[in-house]
């Protein structure tokens, strides 16, 4: 019976509450105390921002939701971003770039479920050794100097509109929605449910738990192939740690979001609502003008107050 | 009443045996990289270069060393780099302020034993999952440690401070003794104390170290707190080595720390290895980054190499385990 429970769809209600809860709180608090913080302008900008951690955050709940975990995203993304760079400057081709960028993402995606699923290496050691190489990658291919001079049709992505929607966000909801039919309304959505709360029964079902734990992990480092075209188009270069730590953004609107770290129980909508309260508290203290520094260590309190109502409630 | 328990927790004999075969392969493989470099490269076994390596590999140690015993426990501790770079900034800060060096240390010290003990508070009292945990307080040390140097470099302290880093005693760089020190306590604490076989015990079976009466909570607290205090010591060293502190000095040093400890023979599963496997695992490591930076193999290829060793001694690990089960 607890088996069935898991793998139906969480109870929205229990968790709309604490991230909500969390988002609003913040909403009004910097309504109150940052001048600027309710403007069009300036709200329109945090949901822009938010779209790259969006396209990190949704597969990593995935892969969270499998009791795994990708510390490599952030330096993942750093590199593919280099790769989008690179190719893009050398062909002038936007679509080239792209698929450089997906082609590394995934293959370093596929290493991490092969290390984790085969080799039965723990995700969080796995990944913190992809992490490195990664960053180390990162170094090599741009020689530690930025990338610059990349072609318009790269940068025209991130500032281009459509029917008046940035594109960026128009990515992001699409990405939404894509992850939102795969988790709920398909056979492999209900397996993943299956890898973290009970393996044992795919396997009965005749199913390779290894092959679809390669599948998310594959997702996760495509995802940051794509990320990593949006990075940079937004900084307009390609720079060798510009997206060292972001996987720590991701996990934190995870956990933020209600996602369980132990139980195989996740929700998208709750991720996407913990992206944006980790984009409104960025955002909000700079308008404050605290240095990214504390925006940082925020954003570690954040996480760790998270898992400690997550571990309060599963013990209730 | 006391020896019957000791030969509950204490592991059997044949494993203790298995371990002294997994040292043996491994001070071969010290060797087997010792002898290459040498043909490789000219200036590998010049004393300068030697000392170098034991200097260097005495830095990885002490953040490595503590690390084992979190690690035993079939815990990690991701937050050692970022807590070596804030302990290193404050006790900095406070050497300048006072002018005392003794006050810098005990600072220094104090630093990352509260942050051990922080990280041990959320992995007992809050039930957070270690990794996660000292994960999060990583990216906390690190915004702290930004914000509070806003960018500044501390520099330039007194000599006999600097001693401690760069200074040598009977031709040989005082770290060095330091780390005989600790390889001595470390190995003394984990294999001939009570609380040391506790900690084995623990990282073995959790639920059985509770049922015989370990207090489980306190001896992760402790572990935890010896890393975070280690990490304190290692920042002074780094410190009066360095002559100066940055925010950005701790983000190289966590997964070479890791590093060691894997190739150390310390499984991640908890209740196998040893302080000395460390100390192997970090003059490896350090032969290895030292040997490519001999051959004028760029700086940039150490995270990459790093990176490898660490999945290639966790996989290697998990084949001898298997194997001998």
């Amino acid at each position: 019976m607890r088996e069935a429970a898991v793998i139906s769809q969480p109870n929205p209600l229990q968790r709309i509450p604490g991230v909500a809860m969390v988002l609003v709180l913040l909403i009004a608090l910097f309504s109150a105390i940052a001048p600027g913080f309710l403007s069009v302008a300036n709200l329109s900008n945090v949901l822009v921002q938010s779209t790259i951690l969006t396209m990190l955050a949704l597969p990593m709940t995935l892969i969270i939701m499998t009791e795994g975990l990708d510390l490599s995203m952030g330096a993942v993304l750093t590199l593919t971003s280099l790769c989008v760079a690179i190719v893009s400057l050398a062909t002038k081709s936007m679509l080239l770039g792209l698929g450089a960028g997906l082609l590394v993402g995934a293959a370093f995606g596929i290493a991490n479920g092969w290390l984790v699923a085969i080799l039965g290496i723990p995700p969080f050691v796995a990944t913190l050794g992809t992490l490195g190489m990664a960053q180390g990658l990162s170094l090599i291919v741009s020689d530690g100097q930025s990338v610059v001079g990349i072609p318009h049709s790269v940068r025209d992505i991130y500032s281009a509109t459509l029917l008046g929607v940035p594109v960026p966000i128009v990515m992001a909801l699409v990405t939404y929605a894509a992850f939102h039919g795969l988790l709920y309304h398909t056979r492999f959505g209900t397996y993943i449910f299956a890898l973290g709360g009970n393996r044992e029964a795919l396997r009965y079902a005749g199913l390779s738990p290894n092959r679809l734990l390669i599948a998310v992990y594959a997702i996760g480092g495509a995802m940051a192939g794509i990320a990593g075209l949006l990075m940079t188009a937004r900084m307009n270069s390609g720079h060798p740690t510009a997206g060292l730590g972001l996987e720590f953004d991701a996990i934190a609107a995870v956990a933020v979001g209600g996602t369980s770290f132990e139980r195989g129980n996740g929700w998208l909508l709750g991720t996407v609502l913990g992206v944006i309260a980790v984009g409104v508290l960025r955002n909000g203290l700079n308008l404050i003008s605290l240095p990214s520094s504390v925006q940082v260590a925020s954003v570690g309190v954040l996480v760790i107050v998270a898992l400690f109502l997550d571990g309060l409630r599963s013990r209730a | 009443m006391t020896d019957i328990t000791k030969d509950a927790i204490a592991p059997p004999r044949s494993f203790l045996s298995q371990d002294a075969i997994q040292l043996f392969y491994r001070l071969l493989a010290a060797l087997l990289i010792c002898a290459v470099l040498a043909v490789l490269s000219d200036s590998f076994l010049s004393l300068g270069n030697i000392l170098n390596v034991l200097r260097q590999a005495s830095l990885t140690f002490f953040i490595a060393s503590g690390l084992t015993l979190v690690v035993l426990t079939a815990g990690l501790d991701l937050s050692v780099g970022a807590n070596v770079a804030l302990s290193a900034c404050i006790a900095g800060t406070v050497i300048h302020k006072t002018g005392s060096p003794a006050l810098g240390i005990l600072t220094g010290l104090a630093c990352g034993g509260i942050v051990g003990l922080l990280n041990g508070i959320m992995v007992t009292a809050l039930r957070i999952p270690s990794f996660i945990a000292t994960y999060g307080m990583l990216w906390v040390l690190n915004g702290l440690t930004y914000w509070y140097m806003a960018g500044e470099t501390l520099h330039g302290f007194p000599a006999g401070f600097r001693q401690i880093g760069s200074g040598y005693l009977f031709g040989l760089p005082i770290p060095v003794y330091l780390l005989l020190v600790f390889l001595g306590i470390g190995t003394l604490f984990a294999q001939r104390t009570i609380w040391g076989q506790e900690i084995y015990a623990i990282g073995a079976n959790p639920v059985a170290a509770r049922l015989s009466g370990i207090p489980v909570a306190r001896r992760l607290l402790l572990v935890y707190a010896v890393s975070g205090t280690m990490a304190g010591l290692a920042s002074i060293i780094f410190l009066s080595r360095l002559n100066s502190a940055e925010a950005d000095i701790g983000e190289s040093l966590t997964l070479p720390a890791i590093a060691a400890v894997l190739i150390g023979g310390t499984s991640l599963f908890g209740g196998v290895g040893t302080v000395f496997g460390t100390f192997i695992g970090a003059l490896i490591l350090t032969l290895v980054l030292n040997g490519m930076n001999l051959l004028s193999v760029s700086a940039n290829w150490q995270p990459l190499v790093t990176g490898i060793i660490v999945i290639l001694a966790v996989w290697l690990d998990m084949k001898t385990r298997r194997r001998a089960q």
